[in-house]
């Protein structure tokens, strides 16, 4: 069966690290960076980016638009 | 597969809608409030109507809401922003009005412009985003805060017998003639998002058939206010929010759903 395969993109300035992503992640794909950003907070990023399916609920439930998906179907 | 195969535009599935401006949301971290805007704007842009949508931030947190959102705007004083968009809407029966108001706006220093605007059925939407306090202030009891909740006035939780309880204004609302779509929804979990978009675009058609007014209350999350991380404040109003502001439909087609 065709099973999706997808990637996230963090706008890392605009990351909160309010880690609502994070916890909505089907995946567990999802980790906050030890880095901060310019504001001080610690972004999400893909901690295990080959989990990703790219079903777009980090990006749906993250207050600051922060998050792009890309999804392609793998076989 | 690469992650860098994968990111193409050909792939793209989902991304910030431009009608969000470059600003940077002045909320707290997981706020709810970023939500709503970006739901709301996602409907403007689907609908394809951001020339024709006129939208009034109230006093609260959201004051800057004219900021963040790529649309005419105008901003009220504190409560007064179904006034205002009744002048608007009036003046432009075309245009697709909205007001975008917190509990302390909407249900304590507004109430008179919110019940009078809901009986007289303006052909408006209000957004109504209820977190329970007076987020901006510090804190404050709201006319929503729940029984027993701590807030920065009522330090040992909120007693009903000397404060009064809280109450339901969008049940409130829905008893009056005037108000055709009344709906609860939330924004804090993939799905509710989901149901959330669907209720404001169908708000948003309704204004095209001219049916009188149509209200949605988002329960949301006061992290800051409710001294709580953003994600155990989602928890703790599931359990503690829900059961008192029930999630759905509350009048559909100008009928009560239980009436
Ligand atoms: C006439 C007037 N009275 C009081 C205030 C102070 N004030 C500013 S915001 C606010 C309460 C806002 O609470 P809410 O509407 O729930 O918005 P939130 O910040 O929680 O989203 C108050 C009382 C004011 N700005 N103007
Ligand atoms: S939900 Fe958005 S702002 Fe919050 S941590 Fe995730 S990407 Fe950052
Ligand atoms: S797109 Fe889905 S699987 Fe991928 S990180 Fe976001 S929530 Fe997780
Ligand atoms: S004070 Fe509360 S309502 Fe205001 S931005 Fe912070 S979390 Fe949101
Ligand atoms: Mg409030």
């Amino acid at each position: 069966m065709a099973k999706a395969k997808g990637a996230i993109v963090v706008d890392v300035e605009r990351c909160k690290g309010c880690q609502v992503c994070m916890v909505n992640c089907p995946t567990d794909t999802i980790g906050m960076a030890e880095a901060v950003n310019g504001k001080g907070y610690h972004y999400a990023y893909m901690k295990d980016p080959e989990s990703c399916t790219g079903c777009t609920n980090c990006a749906v439930v993250c207050p600051d638009g922060v998050i792009t998906v890309y999804r392609v179907k793998k076989n | 597969m690469e992650v860098k195969e994968i990111i193409r535009p050909e792939n793209l599935v989902y991304k910030r809608t431009p009608l969000l401006t470059d600003a940077y949301l002045s909320y707290c971290p997981g706020c709810g409030h970023g939500t709503v805007h970006r739901l709301i704007m996602e409907v403007v842009e689907e609908m394809g109507i951001q020339e024709d949508t006129i939208g009034i931030a109230p006093v609260g947190c959201s004051v800057l809401a004219y900021d963040f959102m790529d649309i005419d705007c105008s901003q009220a004083a504190h409560g007064r922003a179904p006034a205002v968009a009744t002048g608007i809407k009036r003046l432009w029966p075309d245009k697709y009005v909205f007001t975008y108001q917190g509990d302390g706006d909407l249900a304590a220093i507004g109430t008179g412009e919110t019940i009078h605007a809901c009986n007289r059925g303006e052909n408006i939407t209000i957004f109504f985003v209820n977190n329970g306090i007076y987020g901006m202030t510090g804190g404050q009891m709201a006319p929503t805060t729940l029984e027993g909740m701590k807030s920065s006035t009522s330090p040992y939780g909120r007693n009903n017998e000397t404060m009064g309880p809280p109450y339901k204004i969008t049940e409130l609302v829905a008893q009056l003639e005037g108000t055709h779509y009344v709906t609860r929804q939330a924004v804090h979990k993939p799905g509710p998002v989901r149901k959330a978009k669907k209720a404001i675009r169908k708000a948003l058609e309704l204004q095209k058939e001219n049916k009188g007014l149509s209200f949605i209350e988002f329960v949301s999350n006061c992290n800051a206010g409710w001294k709580m991380t953003p994600n155990d404040s989602n928890i703790w109003m599931e359990e503690n929010m829900f059961p008192f502001y029930p999630m759905g439909d509350i009048k559909v087609d100008g009928k009560l759903v239980n009436g």
